[in-house]
């Protein structure tokens, strides 16, 4: 009975497994330099656009396996006409604005196709990477523009002052950031227990108390060694709380609202759910609007963290979110997938990224690795579906 | 008698859950038409699929003999290598390709890499020439009509080299002409030597055609009759397919008021969404009350899922007309949504591909006709959700640990309760249940049967498709016959019976 429940444990949990021993293994051979603060903070600086359009890219994944593959134009795109906007003086929060409502825009525009004209997404999109980069260049006129507001930067986690400032003043460590962590972990376990608890006197299974305490108590322990470490060098960098925020909401779409059962449902069963009287276009649609709005908001990242906005930017973005949510156990026929695993997926690619670069390996081979990463992960999405059946 | 080409021994077929060939034996004579027939699920398919390797050796039990040795056909491959080739109902051509590339597809002319289209076509056209086509093999399958499709197939399996030919089904979507050619095609083979077994419904093709008839019912073989021995009608035949025994496996319904019409359909015609101007259901009228139980029996492609999937909400079709009253009022249904909003809910044929989301929990599939009444604004309430689950699974005795269990995990029956829990939830007035039995075991049935008398005690209608006659008539207040996209005859069930329902479908199909 231990055992059966074990592997069952080992098999819901294969990639956080993975990506604990990926992070050993990285410890081991970069001699503990990866789990150093400052490396810590880069990996969160570096690939906050991956976490952001991985939450987007999902949605569309969920609606049976469809991707975006123009994001990482849009990216550039959108970032470009920031760029070019706060060049010429433009106040920095409309600038902001009509990133997102460029993405928003973009993405309406690809759903339309895709949902109602039904237009394969992979084509619409592909369509959409080209045309997007050329409109890129066109309004960068082929140039880098600079970025030199403070307060875009400082805010959206670009220049060396993009971290919450510390008003409790703890000196060599950053109080605010350690208060901080310990503040979320306990409101993870006290949300945890009390939805719990009142699961339990409605009548609700809930999974056994042991279970439980021992996965809150991880969550919170990483949580709370997370932020420490962020203590140590310069704190909270602006770019986790837009990570953060973008984690929680799209978690609470894809968990508690009816959109975001439409989503999972239209890519299990469209019959079934055509069927059941949902239009099965608006999940569709919905999920490209929303693939846009982050790809305006990984512009505005991408922009600020680079002080600026080059034609070139964003190239193959699409692809590190695609791999984000496919390692992260998204299915490749749609239906199933969790922000959980996107962020798995997302540390695990960030974390073998750094890792290979602290070890010094050359940037080719990392690719090498990566693409391994991507299709061990969904050879065994397929072995595991074929089991079902 | 004369050589025994093909001997198949005390097969059995077991699929998870149910075994659909039970002890089935079959003797085909070398040189003879041989007629398999049987009700839908009776096993004559599987059956064919076991002979041809499409469930490989080893994957069922008994013995296969064919020219005295015994066979072990691991793939399709095997079979076809030793002359046994089968032509499926569904026509498995690419509508895309030429005549010739199809009848050699996967068996190509010429090298491995290099193919030879003199030679693939110079025989194409030898072989269609013996089916009576006068087309070029260079012309594409989309561009013939499917009586020469069919015929095509044929050719193609002539061009296997082909000695013991099956046939699923063959004239299922040819019209009476092409039909009646096929068949002398046939005779005009078995002249030649070609030995064929051929599965179908139309039974005046089988007293046409058959020199030996097997009947199957419910998995296993019940009789082989000898058409020259024998005087064989179409009576006799019916006997043998349907005539298990009538008990009590109908539960009562006692004292059900029967009240105003609930649902008018008038004048129904709808045609196939791609073959434009066939008309797959033909003006049909039917209605259905308050408190009653219509059933609308017919046979595989009589055109009962097309109907009730046009009136749910134009859900399938083209060119869909006719007048739809419910209550009184005539309404037009331009989408699911708004058939269920008129209180039409369409409790689908077949729960896994359209019915169920099978990776969902029984709370999800409960919820999804009707999410509005779980949530607020688009947020779902958890806590009513669940409960709702809780209410249906009791009130339908749906087995299972609990509501969060995975509707693909769950048996046969229990998945068409849970089908039948959301659109119970829906809340309409008009149910049409598409097959509602189907693939379950008895003992589900009774309980699914005692779910259709609850909601008819509750002052619903239900429409109920069947191609199962015992449960037509056990379960019906009235009946509509269905055959060929017209309804033929309604009868009150008291006055029907096994026999004058079959009758009826005959007739029907003579008068064409």
């Amino acid at each position: 009975m231990k055992t059966v429940k074990f592997s069952e444990i080992v098999k819901k949990y294969t990639m956080v497994i993975a990506l604990v021993l990926v992070v050993i293994l990285f410890s081991i051979t970069t001699q503990g330099k990866i789990l150093y603060a400052q490396n810590i903070n880069n990996l969160i600086s570096q690939n906050g656009y991956v976490f952001v359009l991985a939450a987007g890219m999902l949605l569309c994944i969920l609606t049976g396996g469809n991707i975006d593959l123009a994001c990482g134009s849009v990216v550039c795109f959108t970032g470009g006409i920031g760029a070019v906007l706060m060049s010429n003086g433009v106040n920095c929060w409309i600038a902001v604005i009509v990133m997102l409502l460029v993405g928003a825009l973009i993405g309406a525009w690809q759903g339309f196709w895709i949902a109602y004209i039904k237009v394969p997404p992979f084509i619409t999109t592909l369509a959409g990477m080209y045309a997007f980069r050329g409109l890129s260049n066109v309004v960068l006129q082929g140039l880098a523009v600079g970025v030199s507001d403070t307060t875009f930067l400082n805010v959206f986690g670009g220049g060396a002052d993009c971290y919450i400032p510390d008003f409790l003043g703890g000196g060599s460590i950053n109080m605010l950031c350690v208060v901080a962590g310990i503040v979320i972990a306990a409101l993870i376990a006290v949300v945890t227990f009390v939805s719990r608890g009142r699961a339990r006197r409605n009548g609700y299974t809930v999974n056994p108390l042991p279970g439980v305490i021992i996965k809150t108590v991880i969550i919170c322990a990483v949580i709370v060694w997370l932020f420490y470490k962020l203590a140590q060098y310069k704190g909270i960098p602006t770019v986790l709380i837009w990570i953060a925020l973008v984690l929680l909401v799209y978690n609470y779409i894809t968990q508690n609202t009816t959109m975001g059962r439409y989503l999972y449902a239209v890519g299990s069963n469209e019959k079934a759910t055509t069927l059941s009287g949902i239009d099965s276009r608006k999940p569709y649609f919905f999920a490209y609007v929303n693939m846009g709005l982050m790809s305006g908001l990984a512009g505005i990242l991408t922009t600020a963290r680079a002080q600026g906005a080059q034609p070139t930017f964003g190239q193959g973005y699409e692809m590190d979110a695609i791999a984000a949510c496919f390692i992260g156990g998204a299915s490749a026929y749609g239906g199933e997938g969790s922000i959980f695993g996107v962020i798995i997926g997302a540390v695990l690619m960030g974390i073998i990224n750094q890792g290979m670069s602290i070890m010094g390996i050359e940037a080719n081979y990392q690719k090498v690795v990566k693409g391994l990463v991507l299709l061990i992960s969904i050879i065994f999405d397929v072995l595991s579906n074929k089991k079902k059946n | 008698m004369g050589n025994i080409i093909l001997e198949m021994k005390n097969i059995i077929k077991e699929f998870p859950n149910v075994r659909a060939l039970d002890n089935v034996n079959l003797k085909v004579e070398e040189g003879e038409i041989h007629a398999l027939v049987g009700e839908n699920g009776a096993g004559k398919s599987t059956l064919m699929n076991v002979l041809s390797g499409v469930y490989p050796y080893g994957t069922y039990e008994g013995d296969i003999i064919y020219n005295g040795e015994v066979c072990q056909f691991h793939k399709i491959k095997d079979s076809e290598e030793k002359g046994i080739v089968i032509i499926h109902q569904e026509l498995a051509l690419v509508p895309q390709m030429s005549i010739g590339e199809n009848m050699f597809l996967g068996n190509e002319k010429g090298k491995k890499n290099a193919i030879d289209w003199n030679e693939t076509y110079k025989d194409a056209d030898k072989y269609i020439k013996m089916v009576g086509l006068t087309e070029s093999s260079h012309v594409l399958i989309k561009d013939i009509g499917t009586g020469k499709q069919q015929l095509v197939e044929i050719a193609k399996a002539l061009a296997k080299h082909a000695k013991l030919l099956i046939l699923d089904e063959p004239t299922s979507s040819l019209n009476e002409t092409d039909s009646r050619a096929l068949l002398d095609l046939m005779l005009e083979f078995k002249k030649q030597g070609m030995t064929m077994i051929i599965i179908t419904h139309k039974l005046n093709e089988v007293v046409y055609v058959a020199d030996k008839i097997t009947v199957i019912r419910d998995g296993t073989t019940v009789e082989t009759m000898d058409c020259k021995k024998d005087d064989i009608d179409e009576a006799r035949i019916i006997k043998g397919m349907v005539g298990r025994e009538l008990t009590d496996r109908f539960p009562k319904r006692h004292d059900v008021a029967i009240g105003d019409v609930n649902l008018e359909v008038q004048n129904w015609s709808v045609e196939h969404p791609i073959y434009e101007g066939r008309k797959v259901v033909d003006n049909v009228n039917f209605n259905v009350k308050k408190g009653e139980v219509v059933g609308i029996y017919g046979l595989m492609g009589a055109g009962r899922t097309e109907l009730s999937m046009s009136i749910f909400g134009q859900s399938y079709g083209s060119n869909i007309t006719g007048k739809l009253i419910v209550k009184g009022q005539e309404i037009t249904l331009k989408s699911p949504r708004q058939a269920i909003d008129a209180g039409i809910a369409y409790v689908t044929e077949s729960r896994k591909v359209n019915g169920l989301v099978l990776t969902n929990s029984i709370k999800i599939n409960t919820s999804l006709a009707n999410m509005k009444d779980v949530s607020e604004k688009s947020i779902i309430d958890a806590d009513k959700e669940y409960a709702v689950a809780v209410e249906y699974k009791e009130k339908l005795k749906t087995k299972t640990p609990t509501v969060e269990q995975n509707v693909g995990n769950l048996s046969g029956g229990n998945q068409q309760k849970v089908l039948l829990s959301k659109w119970m939830f829906a809340n309409p007035d008009i149910l049409i249940l598409d097959e509602p039995t189907r693939g379950i075991d008895v003992g589900a049935k009774y309980e699914i049967y005692c779910i259709i008398n609850q909601l008819v005690a509750d002052g619903k209608s239900v429409v109920m498709i069947s191609s199962e006659l015992p449960e037509v008539i056990g379960m019906s207040d009235r009946i509509y016959v269905m055959n060929e996209g017209k309804f033929i005859t309604e009868m009150p069930a008291s006055e029907a019976t096994q026999e004058n329902i079959m009758a009826a479908i005959i007739q029907s199909g003579k008068g064409e």
